[in-house]
Order: C-alpha cells, then structure tokens, then sequence
C-alpha cells in the first residue's frame, strides 16, 4: 500500500467527463508531476486530492485512510494555488500564521514555527510586508510557506510558477526542487510545462483528455513514451504512420530500421530529433533542408522528406551548420527508435 | 509635461462644468447666502445675520429633528450592512441565471416611483393595513401594531429602497476577490463562518463604506419616505425644510438648515472615508 493512492477517480460536469479512471499510487517523499495540455484534467484530479472538487467515482487514500469525502479544511494538506491566493489584507506573517491559528497552536510555539518556515524559504526579513509590497517571486514563498508551516502530510502545487517570468522560473525551480528534498514532502505539482516536470519531478504522469496516459520517471517517459501523444507533448517527436512486421518497418513505402520489441501491425515509428543524424552512407531518407534555426546550444533543422517533415538537431561545436536548401541524407540507430501501436496515446 | 495643451479635452468638458455650475454650485452658493439674512414673519430682511443658525443651535426643538435625523441614518446604514453584505456574498455564489434573476429582484424598489413605493408601505403598515389584518386575524396581537408614523415604519420603508444601493457596491468589490483565497483558507482549516468573517468581509471593506456613504447620505436628505410614512408627528431635517420653505415661509431658516445638513453630512463621510481607508489600507488600492 502506498503512501497516497488514487484509485479510480472520476469527475464528471454535467455530460463532460473531465477526468475518468484516474489511478495512481505516490510513495512518501515522492514528487509527481501531472502534466499535460490545458483542459486535461490534471488541475481538477489536483482539487480532488484537495477536497475542492469532490469525485464522482473513485476513492483517495492517504495513508491507509479514505480521505475522499473529508472537507478540505480537516483533510490538512498543504496547497500553493496558481494565484497563490494570499490574504491581501493581511501581512506575511499573518498569511503564514492563519493555518496554525486555525489549528490553535500557542502562541509561542505558532511564532516559533512561522518563524523557522520563514527561514526556510529565506523571507525572514519580510514577515511584517503586505503581500502587495512583494515580488511574484516572494509571494509564491510566502504561498508555500503558507503550506508548509501547518506540516500537511502532502504538498499540492497547482501550477506554482506560472505567474513568474522564464528567468526567475528556472531559479524558483530549483529552489522548490532544494526545498522539496529538504523537507521531504510528498509533493504533487501540476504543469503544462514539460521542462518544468522533467527539472523537478520524480515522476512524471502525463494526461490528456481526462486519462492518464503514461506514468515515468522523466528519462524514461522521454526515451520510451507510450504513444504519439507522449512523445509530442514531452520533447519534440518525428512520428510516422506505418505498419511493422519481422523486425522492420514500412513507411510510405520506405524500408526503416525497428528495435525487436516494438509493436507490429498498424504503428506509430517515433524518433527524436537529436537522434537523427546527418550521413553520407546509405541513408535512411534524403531531403532537403526547409529550415534551419539557431539555438545557441545546437541547431534545429526541418528537412523535407519524402516521409514528410523530419525535424533535426545538431549540437552547435562551432562548426558551419548545413545551409537551407542544401540536399542531405539522414540517418538513425534502431535502438533509439520507438515503435507503438498505432493512435496509442492519440 | 513638453506635449502642446490639447484644447479639445476642455472644450468636451465644458458643457458639463456649465451645467455644474448653474444647477449645483450656484443654488447652494444662493442657499448659504439666503441663510444668512433675517425674518420678519412677512419679509426677508436685509441686515446679515447669524439669527438662524442661533436659534437653530439654541433651539431644543431641532437639535431633535437633526438626532433624529442621524439616528434613522444610522440604524438605516447599519441595517443595510447587516442585510446587503450576506445578500451580495450570496448572489455572487448563484449561477449566472439564477443571478441575473435575483439582480432584477434585488434592483425592483429602484425601479418603482417612491411615492408609489412608499404608499405601497404605508397600505402594508397602517392600522388597517394588510399585517396588522393578518395579525388581528390570527390573533397573535389584539390591539393593531402601530407601526405608521413610528421610526420603525420609516426605518423599514428605506432599509427597503436602499438595501440594493449596498448590494451594488458589495458586489463590485466581491468581484475583485480572488476566490481562491477563500478555499486557501478552507484547506488551512478554517470553517465557513471563518473565512467568511476573516478573508471575505475585509476583503469587501471598500464596497461596505461605499455603499455605506452613498446610504447615509440618502437616507440624511431622504424626503419622500419620512414625509409619507413619518408624517407630520416624526419630522427629519428634509421634511423640517420642506415646512419651513412652504408652510412657514421663512425660507432664511429653512435655507440654513439645509446648510447644516450639508455641513455634518459631508463632515461625518468624509471622516469616516478617511478613518476606513487608514484603518484598511491594504484592501484599498
């Protein structure tokens, strides 16, 4: 038995099933990432972790206990809303206070341990602002303090870096990521951002239309996604429409190389971008370069094939890239091919 | 500060500055002057004088009428709090039909002409009105309630007419709450009553004193509803006005108790606006 179990979870509006069957088992300290495009359903599963939303089928368990029909307010877990829902008229210190004054804690004790989480997230010096008087990046400390201080079995982070710029995000990120493995939380964060749950999440649970459709450690799910979806929505994918028999593959009529145990029949040949090489012998598929992009890092090349569009990148060592226009023979590895069945994950 | 003056923005602005001028700074202007002049019991004098506001201030017959006055304000904006806040809080929860039907509801004394209105009150509260009827009927009193004539009667008829003003307000400022402050509070433990009372009420501070200012300032100068349901034996400040312009003619002492009005009127909100504002300042922004 784990930690914390979702099992089965439904919610349904009205005729619109915003997520169905979802089931998921997190182990203690663990930090899961639901991730997904908007409207997967991954912020609802997050309100019914809450109490916020209650299901319409299924079941939550926290520790061995059902927790599915306890109010929000006696379930004690700790959440960082996308808004992060700071009480304007009330200081840092009375924000971060409000949990433990809820639970009458004593005074001293309540001031001691506003005070330690105060530390812990390095605002300190702020305890007497208004949370008018802080930057975004302060006032989603505030909000997880907030959390923390009233120690919830569970942390949920629905979306906590979305209000911030892209710069003082990646330096959030691996502040949460520090604070997370410090105080050891069982964390489940919600984000549409793959970049964001492959940097912080143990696993990543990929959504999409109100399922699950795959569950992984970050490297995994990128090497080894499930379908065409989880190979688009986390990293770049080429994805190809073809039918696979005895260890090869057919696409468009062009013969492609297939790891042993891929699917056979109808499939989807998935290959990553920074897998695709460019060679001279006997390649794979020719093209010619449509587009070339400078990343800084590497360069992205779409080149149109007969295949259609196969998108590449190369790692900039300060060589000339090849130019647009230019005729080039591509090639890739077996063994870092996926092969699915096809429309899985569509 | 370098850019040419635009004239055009005065131009637009104009028309409405005349109108200002003509309709609302010089009548008042006129009044204070008018308040300073004696009466003779014929005529208006013309010797300056500070006559009406003595009697005014010596006189235990309108310090009365201006208690009287404040006091039905008062228990007439307290009222209004105390029904329009949870009234707001409550239409800002239904769906959006169900709100647009209770909006209507809520905005229906507004849009029936206060005499109508007011008779309509007085035909529920008379001595032969439809309550006392029904409780003669049902023998819950034996003798009728008095309630026309009564501050009760007129403290009901403007609570009625001026609730919606408070909505309104309240309800601007709930749509500037972030609801998810209230279910932040809820997972940190608090129950309903708390979050309403510690997240939602401070947080919709600026639309109560609003409302608050705009209902005690209707409620100063109201005369239509103490005239109709007060009468003659619960006089206020307006309808003292009122007689003194057009029963007793003397038109200097009606003139200075408009000014007074004025003065305490817009003494007491511009106090309590700035008292609010320092007390919450983090809510008003």
């Amino acid at each position: 038995m784990s930690f914390l179990e979702l099992q089965g979870l439904d919610k349904r509006y009205g005729e619109f099933m915003a997520v169905s069957g979802c089931s998921l088992a997190v182990e203690q300290g663990e930090f899961v990432c639901l991730l997904g495009p908007s409207g997967c359903g991954k912020t609802t599963t997050l309100q019914m972790l809450a109490g916020l939303a209650p299901p319409s089928a299924g079941r939550i368990l926290l520790d061995g206990r059902d927790i599915t029909n306890v109010k929000p307010s006696e379930r004690g877990l700790g959440i960082v809303f996308q808004s992060y829902a700071l009480f304007p008229h009330m200081t840092v210190h009375d924000n971060v206070a409000f949990g433990l004054e809820m639970r009458r804690v004593a005074a001293a004790e309540r001031e001691q341990r506003v005070r330690e989480v105060l530390d812990l997230v390095h605002l300190e010096t702020m305890a007497a602002r208004y949370p008018r008087e802080l930057s975004g990046g302060q006032r989603q400390r505030v909000a997880m303090a907030r959390a923390l201080v009233i120690r919830p079995p569970v942390l949920l982070l629905d979306e906590p870096m979305g209000a911030l710029d892209a710069k003082l995000r990646e330096e959030m990120q691996i502040e949460l990521r520090a604070l997370q493995r410090r105080v050891g939380i069982t964390t489940i964060m919600v984000t549409h951002d793959q970049a964001e749950a492959m940097t912080l999440a143990d696993r990543v649970v990929l959504m999409n239309k109100g399922r699950i459709e795959q569950v992984a450690r970050p490297f995994d799910m990128y090497e080894h996604p499930n379908g065409r979806f989880a190979s688009t929505f986390l990293g770049k994918a080429n994805v190809f429409r073809g039918h696979a028999a005895g260890g090869v593959a057919e696409v468009l009529g062009h013969r492609l190389p297939c790891p042993s145990d891929g699917a056979t029949g109808a499939i989807d040949y998935i290959v990553r971008p920074e897998k695709v090489v460019v060679t001279a012998q006997s390649p794979l598929v020719r093209g010619r370069i449509a587009v070339r992009i400078f990343l800084g890092n590497h360069w992205l090349f779409q080149v149109d094939t007969p295949l259609g569009p196969i998108q590449f990148t190369q790692v900039n060592r300060g060589e000339t890239a090849a130019a647009e226009g230019q005729e080039v023979g591509l090639g890739w590895p077996a063994e870092h091919v996926r092969v699915v069945p096809a429309g899985a994950g569509a | 500060m370098n850019e040419p003056r635009q004239p055009l923005p005065y131009w637009l602005g104009t028309p409405a500055a005349v109108a200002m001028l003509a309709f609302v700074v010089l009548p008042l202007v006129l009044t204070l002057s008018l308040s300073f002049y004696p009466f003779t019991g014929s005529h208006i004098g013309t010797q300056l004088t500070g006559a009406n506001y003595a009697s005014i201030a010596g006189d235990g017959y309108y310090r009365a009428i201006f208690l009287r006055t404040f006091e039905l304000a008062l228990v007439v904006t307290a009222l209004t709090i105390a029904i329009g806040v949870p009234e707001a809080y409550v239409l800002s929860r239904l769906s959006p039909r169900w709100r647009a039907v209770s909006m209507l509801i809520v905005l229906g004394p507004l849009l029936i002409s206060v005499v109508v209105r007011t008779l309509g009150w007085a035909i529920l509260l008379g001595n032969e009105g439809v309550i006392n009827r029904a409780l003669l009927a049902t023998g819950l009193v034996q003798e009728p309630v008095k309630m026309m004539f009564t501050f009760t009667g007129v403290v009901v008829a403007l609570v009625h007419v001026l609730v919606p003003f408070m909505v309104l307000a309240v309800w601007a400022s709930l749509q500037k709450l972030d609801p998810a402050t209230e279910q932040a509070a809820e997972t940190l433990g608090a129950g309903p009553w708390t979050v309403l009372r510690r997240i939602v009420v401070p947080q919709v501070i600026p639309g109560v004193l609003s409302g608050g200012l705009i209902v005690f300032a209707l409620v100063a100068s109201a005369f239509a509803t103490p005239a109709i349901i007060g009468g003659r034996r619960l006089k206020v400040v307006p309808t003292t006005i009122y007689d003194e312009f057009l029963g007793n003619l003397n038109w200097p002492l009606g003139a200075a108790l408009a000014v007074v009005l004025v003065v305490i009127v817009l003494s007491v909100s511009l106090s309590v606006n700035r008292g609010v504002e320092r007390r919450f300042k983090q809510v008003f922004e």
